[in-house]
């Protein structure tokens, strides 16, 4: 059963998509939006799905994942060559979905695949073998006859938009959060925190770890997809460990374990390199110094009272009312 | 003949991965870390060594000493600046920190070299000797004799002087350690401080061995140094000399005689397999976790 506390939680979370969502249709509707700040809407429903589902596997299961782009590469690969095949059969909106359920699965195939490893690993060990094989389905792709090869594979047809990458990114919302408030997911968040005490309890280790991580690499599948539905062009070069990197500066910048921080650490992420672009050369230094002092502060002292004093100022009274 | 030719000079790429994974490997034991910025360290080293020579014009064996104490200095002062902060902290936050470094070292070698790959001079002049049919590139037996001498040198020193026995102390238990009246501060600067300079070596030595270096030249062996580090079971020492050598060896028979392209997917795929068989690496210790 689900305690009415989260499922409140989930709702306010579901809210702030649509909100979000809601607000950026108006500005477009209005002719507020510009083209550019509009070709940044999908790459951010991408992040945001990428995120979600990795913090699954980092911040629930507790367990570090490197090789997010890999899952990523494996279904946008199968999608995009689903889309290409059934380009004269299929209208764009059953091919689409259909697109991206192909991929999402094919990635969850993978995903028991490197999953099996998982099961004996634990730590920089399990890192390790996701960076891996990462890298594997890097070199194998580019050695492939059928994935295009190095130069990549082109003409996948553009049919992904706003729209529905964005209720993809409420259904990955849907489905992740529920599976976290429910007894399944309390059973990897256990294994997080304790997996002795978890195992002795009668909860079996490689089964909710093989959940989490299955679950993961299915939505790193279709969110493979739409990127590769957005771009019409694929090339390996693109999911090498630097994009598994970035998804987990997201989910690690968003706080472990909290999927409203990763959704609004996505955005971010995703719009800050594009706003330092006035920077020019400067951009990458600018932004490497951002990470590094974020994290800092993170973990600085200072700063955490800052933010206990802030909170006590902004909310002094609720807090006080709660105590009693 | 061919076989053994291919075999040597795998050894002296194993031996330039061996060196870095040294690095990783020790301060990942004593900080409990993964330093990403650690394979980036091997780029400025060599392009310390493309300045001194081609710029300023120093002699091969000081512009070698420049380059180390460079990447000393660099290494030690990421960590008092980035790491040092964040000693208590989740892992995870250290790691986002350490690949924030990776990225501002690259960044800064890109504003100040350009984005375009620099040759690196000549700094190994050994010709090639021919035993029979036999070939061993002189740049080869250099980085072999070099590096096997250093990891020699870096056991005694672990093994038998005071600092490396503060530095085992400070990885089993630094609380502990700090209590028997040893700076924990300077042991980790130290660990720091050796590791930096041995990605120097290891630096100089990738250069003459590939003979260009740009800014982004130090991620791909860092992260093969990473794997080599975990391969012979990260924080063990002599795990990482064989870990590397091993690398070394896997990647040059597969490029010789499977696939040039296939060469890093073979390396991981043994890493995976290594892995299943043994989940600590192949010297890595097993830890049985008490309840």
């Amino acid at each position: 059963m689900k305690s009415n506390k989260a499922r409140r939680k989930n709702y306010i979370t579901y809210a702030i998509a649509v909100g979000a969502f809601a607000v950026t249709m108006i500005l477009i509707f209005t002719g507020n939006a510009s083209r550019h700040m509009q070709s940044m809407l999908v790459p951010i429903c991408i992040n945001i799905i990428l995120a979600v589902s990795l913090n699954l596997v980092v911040g629930i299961l507790g367990e570090l994942s490197l090789g997010h782009a890999g899952f990523m590469s494996v279904g946008a690969y199968a999608g995009c060559l689903f889309s290409i095949y059934m380009e004269q059969m299929l209208p764009a909106v059953i091919r689409f979905p259909l697109a991206m359920l192909a991929g999402g699965l094919v990635a969850a195939v993978f995903g028991i695949i490197v999953g099996i490893p998982v099961l004996r690993l634990k730590g920089d060990y399990l890192a390790i073998v996701t960076l891996a094989f990462g890298e594997i389905i890097r070199s194998i792709i580019i050695n492939l006859n059928f994935t295009g090869g190095a130069a990549g594979l082109k003409n996948t047809p553009q049919d992904a938009t706003f729209i529905s990458a964005f209720v993809v990114v409420l259904l990955t919302l849907i489905v992740v959060l529920n599976l976290i408030s429910s007894k399944q997911g309390r059973a990897i968040m256990s294994l997080r925190d304790n997996a002795i005490a978890a195992e002795s309890c009668g909860i079996h280790i490689g089964y909710y770890k093989l959940m989490a991580f299955v679950v993961a690499a299915f939505f790193a599948g279709v969110a493979g997809v739409i990127y590769g539905h957005n771009y019409s062009i694929l090339t390996a070069g693109t999911f090498d460990y630097n994009k598994s990197i970035e998804i987990l500066v997201i989910v690690v910048l968003g706080g472990m374990g909290s999927i409203r921080g990763s959704m609004i650490a996505a955005i971010v992420m995703t719009v800050l390199p594009e706003a330092l672009r006035f920077l020019s050369d400067y951009r990458m230094l600018i932004y490497a110094v951002i990470l590094i002092v974020i994290m800092l502060c993170s973990a600085s002292q200072t700063v955490l009272k800052l933010k206990e004093q802030l909170k006590a100022v902004f909310f002094g009274q609720k807090n006080g009312k709660e105590e009693i | 003949m061919d076989f053994l030719s291919n075999l040597i000079s795998g050894l002296s790429l194993g031996s330039i991965y061996a060196l870095i994974a040294l690095g990783y490997t020790m301060v990942y034991g004593i900080a409990k870390m993964l330093n990403f910025a650690h394979g980036d360290i091997i780029m400025v080293g060599a392009f310390a060594v493309i300045v001194c020579i081609n710029t300023c014009g120093l002699p091969v064996w000081l512009a070698a000493v420049v380059s180390i104490l460079c990447c000393i200095v660099l290494g030690v002062l990421i960590e008092r600046i980035a790491y040092k902060p964040l000693r208590r902290s989740a892992p995870l936050t250290v790691l986002i920190t350490a690949i924030g470094v990776s990225y501002l070292l690259q960044s800064v070698a890109q504003l100040v070299f350009g984005s375009e790959m620099h040759s690196f001079p000549k700094v190994i002049s050994m010709p090639t000797i021919q035993i029979g049919e036999l070939t061993i590139k002189g740049n080869a037996l250099v980085t072999l004799v070099v590096s096997a001498v250093i990891m020699v040198v870096l056991t005694l020193f672990i093994g038998k002087t005071r600092m490396g026995k503060a530095m085992r102390a400070v990885s089993e238990d630094k609380d502990a350690a700090e209590l028997m009246g040893i700076n924990v501060n300077k042991t980790i600067s130290v660990t720091f401080a050796i590791g930096s300079a041995l990605a120097a070596v290891a630096g100089i030595f990738y250069g003459s061995t590939y003979g260009f270096i740009g800014p982004y030249t130090g991620s791909m062996p860092g992260i093969k140094a990473f794997v080599a580090a975990v391969f012979g079971g990260i924080g063990s020492i002599p795990g990482a000399m064989l870990g590397g050598l091993a690398l070394g060896i896997i990647e040059n028979l597969s490029k010789a005689y499977i696939s040039t392209e296939l060469s890093d997917a073979i390396v991981f795929g043994v890493l995976i397999i290594v892995l299943l068989f043994k989940p600590t690496g192949l010297l890595g210790k097993k830890i049985k976790e008490k309840v």
